[in-house]
């Protein structure tokens, strides 16, 4: 089912698959702690292209590569590449897709991850395409929340803060939306979900500006960062900010089984002191990145 | 019939007559189809004529017939257009124009953002998403496109 499969967009999988991909990323959850070894992709390599600084997406793919027992290629600073001289990326591409089993590609412009899938003969997974999709985010999102709450369907879900640039967000949005979770989309107006993604949601979502009037019904507060530079004035910026900042005391105001969640890096929209709340999440969230990845490249080259 | 009665626009002898176009996008059918002032034939258009169903503009091309490609173009400007092919005076052929399921080549992304607009050896694909009003998306950036934004962008 999997063998050989691009995993450009989160909107091409199944039910079935995201199923299938999480029960084996359960699995791979004791070798992602290094609490059982593994080599089932020995001999295999993976091509990391990351055309965009990252942290966490790149780190998490190589660990997860070498905890299976496979090798790591590729680049962080594609100015020391030949795409400085001017080589498409289908060329790149191309030449890569020699050298590897596997491509994992993080690219400024929207659509470059569907380019490299076809211009790949092996499998191309999309690490983030300019404001376009990040499946494996939204994928590590949607397993931390499964992980917690068993199932999705009717679970009340905040998406909170800049909703409108958060490519994050909209991913998790439509998904979300299509295994009937009820959706509460929290932002200032200036950072409202933009209308093409509603349109795709299947149920209508809540839609507020004010996080206080919803915060007893949440299961699941998605907390995204809101940028200083999407503002044309400072002082609306911080009025904004601090309207929608996470602290102990908000929380205990919110159901005691909820969770927060924040795909990170965060600046100051939740307190450290909720790091240490029964209710933080983030942590564990950006760990579930790793048996994802893990299973996800299992997956696609065949080996499970 | 409706046409004698209607147009003051000259019969041709070869080529070929789209008709039912939306009123005021005569001149954009004449845009895609990439016909300036040089082409050696006679173009007519007729502007806001009376039709049965309310009004429409007409285009009428002289010793010119359309490929394929051609009339999918028509179709995104003109979704209820039909070309007839007129030989000696007489219409030997009538095509409507249909909106097809995929559009390949002819229209570029409107996000200039997009991978296909950044000089790499691609060719634009969108699905169409509706097809009245048109809405198409594009296969590599998923962006949604309307009516307007189509026009602009046809290649």
């Amino acid at each position: 089912m999997f063998k050989g499969k691009d995993i450009v967009s989160i909107k091409e999988l199944s039910k079935e698959e995201i199923n299938r991909i999480f029960e084996v990323a359960e699995e791979m959850i004791p070798i992602a702690k290094g609490e059982k070894k593994s080599n089932i992709l020995q001999g295999y390599v993976l091509a990391t292209l990351f055309f965009e600084p990252s942290t966490r997406t790149r780190l998490s793919f190589e660990t997860a590569m070498q905890r299976l027992g496979g090798s790591v290629i590729g680049f962080t600073n594609p100015k020391a590449t030949s795409i400085s001289k001017g080589e498409t990326l289908a060329d790149t591409i191309s030449i890569v897709d020699l050298y590897s089993d596997v491509i994992v590609i993080r690219h400024p412009f929207e659509g470059s991850a569907r380019l490299a899938a076809e211009f790949a003969e092996h499998p191309v997974i999309n690490a983030g395409d300019g404001a376009g999709q990040h499946p494996t985010q939204t994928l590590l999102d949607l397993f931390t929340v499964v992980r917690e709450f068993g199932e999705i369907k009717g679970l009340n879900v905040a998406l909170i803060g800049d909703l409108k640039y958060g490519r994050t967000v909209h991913s998790l949005a439509y998904i979300l939306s299509c295994l009937d979770a009820n959706l509460y989309l929290v932002s200032p107006s200036l950072l409202r979900m933009p209308k093409h993604i509603i349109r795709e949601l299947k149920n209508k979502p809540v839609e507020t500006d004010n996080l206080e009037e919803i915060l007893d019904e949440i299961d699941v507060f998605y907390v995204t960062r809101i940028q200083k530079e999407r503002f044309p004035d400072p002082t609306e910026y911080r009025k904004v900010a601090g309207t929608y900042r996470i602290t102990r005391k908000l929380l205990s105001k919110a159901k005691k089984n909820s969770i927060v969640m924040h795909p990170l890096p965060r600046v100051d929209e939740i307190s450290p002191e909720v790091d240490h709340l029964p209710n933080a999440r983030y942590f564990q969230q950006a760990f579930n990145g790793v048996p994802i990845r893990m299973a996800l490249l299992a997956l696609v080259l065949g080996v499970i | 019939m409706e046409e004698e009665k209607t147009l003051k626009v000259q019969k041709i002898k070869n080529g070929i007559v789209i008709d039912h176009i939306p009123c005021g996008r005569a001149l954009k059918v004449l845009k895609i189809l990439n016909i300036q002032g040089d082409i050696g034939s006679s173009v007519s258009i007729a502007m806001h004529v009376r039709s049965r169903y309310g009004w429409k503009d007409i285009v009428k091309i002289e010793d010119r017939y359309l490929e394929e490609r051609e009339l999918n173009k028509i179709a995104l400007v003109a979704p209820a257009a039909t070309v007839n092919i007129i030989k000696d005076y007489k219409v030997v052929k009538k095509h409507r124009v249909e909106v097809p399921e995929r559009i390949v080549g002819i229209v570029r992304c409107t996000n200039p953002r997009c991978i296909t607009n950044q000089n790499e050896p691609l060719t634009t694909e969108f699905y169409v998403i509706s097809k009245d009003p048109l809405i198409i998306k594009c296969k590599y950036c998923e962006r949604d496109m309307e009516p307007e934004e189509i026009f602009e962008n046809i290649i």
